[in-house]
């Protein structure tokens, strides 16, 4: 049974390669069909904005890489309900559906679930 | 215990040097590091380029004699490293650039590596993270 991996992504899509770099790690571990999921938190919810325009900061579009995450085969998706409304998002407009929004006591339980949890 | 150690800090951030403290104190503690993972800035701890005033730790100098010593796994992301300039010879070459920066004992590789070291240790420990 392979050891399930958790990675908590807190950085705006446009503040640095943090965010890509993050999401890379999930992308190869569904590449090697590993158990792994995906928790956008804090400043990481700003990747779920939808209609962002990236083209504008002359930058690459994380949006599209997101939507890849399913055909990766990781579907375990969340958000944290609480930093989506306080950074006045709504968690059922988020430009990547399969995303759960979680409050914190289900994010405590989450994290207990997993065996290793990466932050980023 | 098996430990895999992740370090996503650059070599003058104070989590730096917590990874290389906790590493030598766990093989002290008898323990087992089966990789180091660098990953984003954490990349600058492997270079070779990084040069660090006299009266501070040189943070990739102590690195480097660490592995060699323990003949540790040490891995440095290869996109990271690209993205960050970073490059062993054998990249320096394939994208025509003058700048070697890193080289023994240090191996450029895959994402591939972080899996496989989190598969194989029974602790990730992640130093430098958002």
């Amino acid at each position: 049974m392979p050891k399930s991996l958790l990675m908590i992504s807190r950085q705006a899509p446009w503040s640095g390669p943090n965010a890509r770099e993050a999401l890379d790690i999930v992308l190869a571990g569904g590449a090697f069909d590993l158990p792994i999921g995906l928790l956008f938190l804090d400043d990481g919810v700003f990747q779920l904005a939808s209609k962002q325009d990236a083209k504008v900061l002359q930058q690459k579009d994380l949006s599209a890489n997101l939507q890849a995450l399913p055909m990766f085969g990781v579907e375990e998706l969340f958000v944290c309900a609480d930093s989506a409304a306080e950074r006045g998002l709504d968690p059922t407009a988020l430009s990547l559906e399969e995303v759960r929004a979680l409050t914190a006591k289900e994010i405590t339980a989450l994290i207990d679930r997993y065996d290793q949890v990466i932050t980023l | 215990m098996k430990f895999a150690i992740a370090l996503f800090s650059a070599a003058h951030a104070p989590s730096s040097r917590r990874a290389l403290l906790f590493a030598q104190a766990a093989l002290a503690g008898g323990h087992e590091i089966v990789r180091l993972f660098f990953y984003q800035d954490g990349v600058y701890n492997a270079s070779g380029s990084v040069v660090t005033p006299q009266d501070e730790q040189d943070l990739p100098k102590q690195w480097r004699a660490f592995v060699a010593e323990h003949q540790l796994d040490g891995v440095v992301c290869i996109a990271a490293a690209l993205r960050r300039g970073v490059l062993n010879e054998e990249e320096a070459k394939r994208y025509q650039r003058e700048a070697v920066a890193v080289g023994a004992p240090w191996e450029l590789s895959g994402l591939g590596q972080l899996h496989d070291a989190v598969q194989d240790a029974d602790r990730l420990i992640c130093f430098g993270g958002a």
